[in-house]
């Protein structure tokens, strides 16, 4: 009984820890949701390190600044609408 | 009263008002409360300033006898009721009403309000009058107070004319002359107004010409503007709806004796006037007539003002009619007149006051005179050879105001000492009742609960009923009911909160919060409530806002910090629901209340709001408050706020700092003195705040405050001196030179000041002057430094704590500036004062100089003076506790280094004369001096010295005091860590086996000093001692394992370290090991701990084999011990692990597969530290291994293995890499089951957080879906 509720606590503390972090997921989180949160978590990864936005650049025959803007700019809707309605 | 021309031979006792003091300490005491309120710095000094002065001053303590009766009433216990606790300015929070609603005008949109509901202007109109009245009031009072200084040359020779009124009553001869000489003696500035107004009433029979004056007393007013308040059944005073103010409540019962006094005059007029209320009253009574002056106070006046206050009431029923009851309701009740007044009504008497009752009329039985049979009875007759003498002629008995004060009359005829309880059923007071279902009902809580006692049926109540009668259980239910119930009855009241709807739920809240009898924990408990409904109720609670600050408000002045921070948080959420429009209309007519307690909690209110809503927000308000042209103490209020808003804020004021200071900055040049005073306090608050920074924002108070300087005097300089002390150091180098000049004129006047305050503030402000950059040292110390050591540096100034703190602090900053030999030589004399705190003090000084500046500047001349001075305050210290004598002489010889080297001798010789004092503090003393100075005796190579003090101290070595045993190891061990081993006499090999007994010694300094010293033995000298003396001292030291004190264990388990590395471990091992089979765990922790010490300090291959083999042993404990030491081996050896993993393997294996929960626990937790060890080794194999075992843990419900589990886990991730455990956790993201999604993304989150970004490569691939784009095409790019 007490260990019960315990544990309720400690896995509120430890949840209300990681829901501080956006990006983080749920048990009830959607194959949409977290794939937002993957493509926007690479783009930002794309967009700080240095050295990957140059290989881009690179490929993409562009130059650095206008890579990381299309990066940045893709993570506004990366994978397109939300579904709409699923649950309801 | 029946006849009030004398003192009744029958029924109540009566006293003398003149003479007995009557209800006047109680106006006093507000009075005495505002003037120290006025000058509050902050709130803490205020508490205790206004406790300091209900404890001194003697008349307030004649005013809490009432009071403090009641306490003795409730039994000895200490009473935990928050009433009992609180000053007396505090206690003025129950003087304020709960005002009924008030109309919320954002609902009602254009409509004009109802008039029933009151609206701002209403309350605003109430203020408005309030004021008025109190001003009229005052301006009466005043003229009075003229009229009566005219009025006593012509008394004065009235008194010489004998009058035979001195005959009238036994108890009036000395009533009649002490009255006038009470009158003729009172100045009249020190009482506070209404009680100036019983010996003016008496001297009235005089002068004809004083007509009008009479005409104009208030009194008929008075009565008027009692409120009509009906005696409510609680007395948390719900305002029933008149017309008065709510705020005068009890002031108009205070003023009750001037108003008795009142018939006198119909002497006079001859016919009594309706409009007193006394209807037929005593006015009538033949009596009245013949009365002379100078029985004019005693009888009549009485009734009114002693604690026989009640009595009269019950006496006279005219009273009972005339009086407002619900005015005398509001008085704390006292129980003597609680009863009779609920005598005279007929009303049954609630369980507390039939209690109180009880035990007030036993005590009084028990504690009456002796009869004289009953004297004869106890005491040897005539019989046996004693007489019996007849009192000596001219005998009086003595008749102490005090205690015929205590002797309160007895209030119902008959003294029952024990009764058997009536069996009556119906009123059962005795015993509390108690509901099915519900928690017990304290007597007191019967007036708030009592409905639920009453048999109803639920079925025939309104819905408005059964609500109320809901709310009423879960409030009782909340406020003495057990945790759970507690817990279930909030989470109810919070959910169903918009059910109730506000006004049933604070109308019941509230008045319990009024409630007299509250206690701490219940206090926040309601609270709570409140804070939980108001989330709940949002915009609802506009009406009720003023109500909930009337209740809340006076949390923000309380003693207790959290009461306070509490205070703090409803204000704020309320002001984020109800919104800043509605707060300020709540609390605008409150800003010019005549209470000056009222404006303080507003006051302090508004600067939450102002926190919790910004104070831009306010800014608008705040402005047009202080400009008020209306009232000073709107003005007054208003830049109080400020004030508390600085405090409450600190340096987030400084975006706002110019709209603040321009918003306060007329108010130095108010006309009123108060206003004054507040604003230069709060430029003194928002300067603190802001510093450093902001002096530009200061520019326009700059010239009114030095202006003020020259011109002002007193209170109002003191507060100018502290806004100027505080914005000094804002300043620029040189402006701040230029300013320190012009306010040290006035700093240097003000040195004299006998005001303790201001003295305060001086001080404090030549420090934060010195301080500043931009002021010379040549400057200080002509200026300065001559008057500053003459009239701060004098014995009475170490007296008092504060000022002792403030005078030390001030001279350390001075001499940071004029250098360490200008000030020690000033002082250094008076290290041979013969006052011993002012030595402290000095020494005090010398020793924080010293500390700060070195002694470089110290001439050969002052260092001798020093010494002198100091060995001669060492001697004849008195044996105490504070060590600041003996800091300051290990300061002093520290800092002269090498120079004190010709004083060694000397000192030493005393050091060895006072180890040998009787007093064992003096001893204490000599030893701790020692420790103190033997690195300094090291570096003046007086190295003989220091061994021979070592034997001394040796030989001491058997003192009983464990204090001083303490004291003595200590200072053997700081001889021992400056001369080494080797040269130590006596030798390490003598020294040791002296200490092993001591080491039973359970006193813990001398634990904690010897395990200290043996433990530096052990590390640095263990070859001179026998290995088997070490094991010895092992045996010994596994009892302090159990040591309550940390640092204790910890010394004790690094020795076993040093043990273990001096004698090899096997032996240690066997013994530690053997112990993980004790019953005690912190003796098994300790142990295991010392395991893995021994196992770090010898290396884990000497250690490993024989702990495994241990593991062996089919025994709970010991396994989980073996466990446990390898999970601290690990922790504490770190990368060293990666050679011993592959031989642990197994034991972890099978710990991992065991059945037992804690096996596993411990396990995890020895992988989660292995792990973080060897991350990036090469031990990948071993960890994922050993991953696969702990992995299905993670579905455990123990909080502990969840914990460690997650440990291990997060451990692995780091040495393993987050791909890893993601693909781990990817198998059950998606598991139908909810209970292990919510596992599995508990774990995929720790991963997230720990390494978002190494994650991106690691995703699955996902594949588009519809319209919606899953592939991340940017990783699929390559060159």
């Amino acid at each position: 009984m007490a260990s019960l509720s315990d544990r309720f606590n400690i896995n509120a503390q430890l949840e209300h820890l990681q829901a501080k972090y956006v990006g983080t997921g749920h048990p009830d989180i959607n194959r949409f949701e977290w794939n937002l949160n993957i493509k926007r978590d690479t783009y930002a990864s794309l967009i700080g390190h240095q050295a990957l936005a140059a290989y881009h650049a690179i490929a993409e025959n562009e130059s650095i600044g206008r890579v990381k803007y299309n990066f940045l700019q893709n993570m506004l809707l990366p994978c397109g609408l939300p579904p709409e309605k699923e649950e309801e | 009263m029946a006849d009030r021309s004398g003192v009744p031979l029958t029924g109540k006792a009566v006293f003398d008002e003149e003479l007995y003091g009557g209800a006047e300490p109680i106006t006093g005491f507000a009075a005495v409360a505002q003037d120290v309120e006025e000058d509050e710095v902050d709130e803490r000094e205020a508490a205790v300033a206004s406790k300091l002065a209900s404890y001194t001053a003697p008349k307030s303590v004649m005013a809490d006898l009432p009071m403090q009766e009641d306490g003795d009433d409730d039994g000895l216990l200490q009473s935990r009721r928050i009433v009992d606790r609180e000053s007396e300015y505090s206690r003025r929070r129950l003087n304020r009403i709960i005002s009924p609603d008030r109309n919320d005008a954002f609902q009602m949109g254009d409509k004009t309000p109802d008039a029933r509901v009151r609206t701002y202007a209403d309350v605003m109109r109430e203020a408005q009058l309030a004021r008025e009245r109190d001003n009229t009031m005052k301006n009466i009072a005043d003229k009075r107070k003229a009229e009566q200084e005219a009025r006593e040359a012509e008394l004065a020779a009235l008194d010489a004319v004998p009058t035979k009124a001195s005959g009238m009553a036994p108890a009036a001869p000395p009533a009649g002359s002490a009255a006038a000489a009470a009158a003729a003696a009172k100045p009249g500035g020190k009482r506070s107004r209404w009680d100036s107004s019983a010996p003016i009433e008496a001297k009235k029979a005089k002068p004809a010409s004083e007509w009008d004056a009479v005409e104009a007393t208030p009194a008929v007013n008075r009565w008027d503007a009692t409120p009509g308040q009906a005696p409510s059944e609680t007395p948390g005073r719900i305002w029933s709806g008149g017309e008065a103010t709510p705020a005068g409540g009890s002031r108009w019962d205070a003023a009750e004796p001037g108003a008795a006094a009142q018939p006198k005059r119909n002497r006079w007029d001859a016919t009594p006037t309706p409009g007193h209320g006394f209807g037929a009253g005593p006015s009538e009574t033949p009596a009245a007539g013949k009365r002379s002056r100078w029985d004019a106070t005693p009888a009549m006046a009485a009734g009114g003002a002693t604690p026989a206050y009640g009595g009269a009431m019950g006496a006279t029923p005219a009273w009972g009619a005339a009086t407002p009851a619900g005015g005398l309701g509001m008085e704390t009740p006292t129980p003597g007149m609680l009863a009779a007044q609920q005598a005279a009504m007929g009303v049954p008497m609630t369980p507390e006051a039939y209690q109180q009752a009880k035990v007030e009329r036993e005590m009084d039985e028990r504690n009456r005179p002796l009869s004289d049979e009953e004297l004869d009875a106890m005491l040897p007759g005539a019989s046996e050879g004693y007489k019996i003498l007849s009192e000596p002629p001219g005998y009086e008995p003595i008749r102490t105001p005090a205690r015929k004060l205590m002797a309160t009359p007895t209030p119902f005829g008959g003294t029952p000492l024990y009764q058997i309880p009536e069996e009556d059923r119906a009123q059962a007071y005795d015993v509390p009742q108690q509901l099915e279902g519900l928690p017990e009902m304290k007597p007191e809580d019967q007036q708030y609960f009592g409905k639920l006692l009453k048999d109803v049926d639920e079925s025939e109540l309104t819905v408005e009923e059964a609500k109320e009668r809901k709310i009423m259980k879960l409030l009782l239910k909340v406020k003495n009911g057990t945790p759970p119930q507690r817990k279930s009855a909030l989470r109810q009241l919070t959910d169903k909160a918009r059910d109730f709807g506000a006004g049933p739920l604070f109308n019941q809240i509230l008045p319990l919060l009024m409630s007299p009898t509250l206690e701490d924990q219940e206090r926040h408990l309601l609270v709570k409530v409140i804070d939980r409904v108001l989330f709940k109720l949002d915009e609802l609670v506009r009406p009720y806002c003023h109500k909930i600050l009337v209740v809340i408000e006076p949390l923000l002045i309380d003693e207790d910090y959290y009461a306070r921070v509490e205070g703090r948080e409803i204000i704020a959420n309320l002001a984020k629901a109800a919104g800043l429009a509605t707060m300020i209309a709540a609390m605008r007519p409150d800003i010019d209340n005549v209470d000056e307690y009222v404006r303080n909690t507003t006051a302090r209110a508004f600067s939450v709001v102002a926190s919790a809503l910004g104070i831009p927000a306010l800014l608008p308000f705040l402005k047009a408050v202080c400009q008020s042209k209306k009232s000073w103490q709107a003005r007054h209020t208003g830049i109080k706020i400020v004030q508390q808003i600085a405090i409450l804020m600190g340096c987030a004021v400084l975006p706002h700092l110019k709209s603040l200071v321009d918003i306060v900055k007329h108010g130095l040049q108010d006309e009123n003195q108060k206003v004054k005073t507040i604003t230069a306090l709060t430029i003194s608050a928002l300067a603190e705040a802001s510093a450093p920074y902001g002096i530009e924002s200061f520019d326009d108070v700059l010239e009114p405050l030095w202006k003020g300087i020259r011109l002002l005097r007193g209170k109002v300089l003191a507060a100018f001196l502290k806004a100027i002390g505080f914005i000094i150091p804002l300043m620029d180098a040189m402006y701040a030179n230029y300013y320190t000049r012009e306010v040290m004129v006035i700093l240097i006047r003000e040195f004299q000041t006998p005001d303790e305050e201001m003295k305060k503030i001086v001080l404090k402000v030549v420090k934060q002057c010195v301080g500043t950059e931009g002021v010379e040292p040549e400057y200080i110390r002509t200026e300065i430094l001559p008057e500053f050591f003459k009239h701060f540096w004098v014995r009475r100034m170490a007296l008092d704590r504060r000022n002792y703190r403030a005078l030390v602090e001030t001279t350390v900053e001075i001499a940071g500036k004029v250098g360490c030999s200008e000030i020690v030589g000033r002082v250094v004399e008076d290290l041979k004062d013969e006052s011993e705190p002012y030595r402290k003090m000095v020494m005090e000084t010398c020793d924080k100089v010293v500390r700060a500046l070195g002694t470089a500047d110290i001439d050969a001349r002052l260092e001798e003076l020093l010494i002198d001075g100091i060995l001669y305050a060492y001697q004849e210290q008195l044996a105490d506790e504070s060590p600041v004598v003996l800091n300051g002489f290990g300061t002093v010889i520290n800092g002269l280094g090498q120079r004190a080297k010709p004083y060694l001798p000397q000192i030493c010789g005393t050091i060895k004369w006072r180890l040998n004092n009787k007093s064992a503090k003096i001893r204490q003393q000599a030893a701790d001096l020692i420790s103190r100075i033997a690195p300094v005796m090291k570096k003046c190579d007086e190295e003989k010295l220091l061994a021979h003090l070592g034997v001394v101290l040796y030989e001491n070595l058997g003192e009983e005091y464990p204090e001083v045993l303490g004291s003595i190891l200590g200072a053997l061990k700081a001889i021992v860590a400056v001369i080494g081993m080797t040269r130590m006499t006596p030798p390490i090999k003598d020294l040791l086996p002296r200490l092993t007994p001591i080491l039973k010694n359970r006193h813990e300094k001398v634990q904690e000093n010897c395990i200290d010293l043996v433990g530096r033995i052990a590390d640095r000298g263990a070859e001179f001692v026998p290995a088997r003396e070490w094991m010895r001292i092992c045996f010994e030291l596994l009892d302090m394992l159990k040591a309550h004190k940390k640092a204790i264990r910890r010394a004790t388990v690094n020795t076993f370290g040093y043990i273990a590395k001096a004698i090899g471990p096997q032996d240690v091992l066997v013994t530690l090991l053997n112990n993980l089979k004790v019953q005690e765990r912190q003796n098994r922790v300790c142990t295991t701990v010392a395991i893995a010490i021994v196992a770090e300090t010898c290396a884990p291959f000497t250690v490993l084999p024989a702990l495994m083999n241990e593991y062996k042993v089919p025994e709970l404990n010991v396994q989980n011990g073996v466990l446990k030491a390898l999970s601290f081996l690990f922790e504490y050896i770190g990368e060293m692990g990666k050679d011993y993993i592959y031989s642990v393997v197994p034991v972890l294996e099978d710990a991992l597969m065991d059945r037992d929960l804690v096996h596993r626990q411990t396990a995890c937790a020895v992988v989660q530290h292995m792990s973080m060890g060897v991350a990036g080794l090469g031990c990948e194999d071993a960890l994922t291994h050993l991953l696969n075992y702990v992995f299905p843990n993670i579905f455990e419900v123990s909080p502990h293995i969840i914990q460690t589990t997650t440990g291990a886990i997060e451990g692995c991730r780091v040495a393993l890499g987050p791909a890893v455990i993601l693909n781990y956790v990817l198998q059950g993201l998606f598991h139908p089951a909810r209970k292990v999604r919510e596992v599995y993304w508990r774990l995929y989150n720790n991963v997230y957080i720990g390494a978002q970004d190494s994650l991106v490569a690691c995703y699955p691939r996902f594949e588009d879906d519809g319209i919606n784009s899953f592939r991340r095409h940017e990783l699929d790019v390559f060159i």
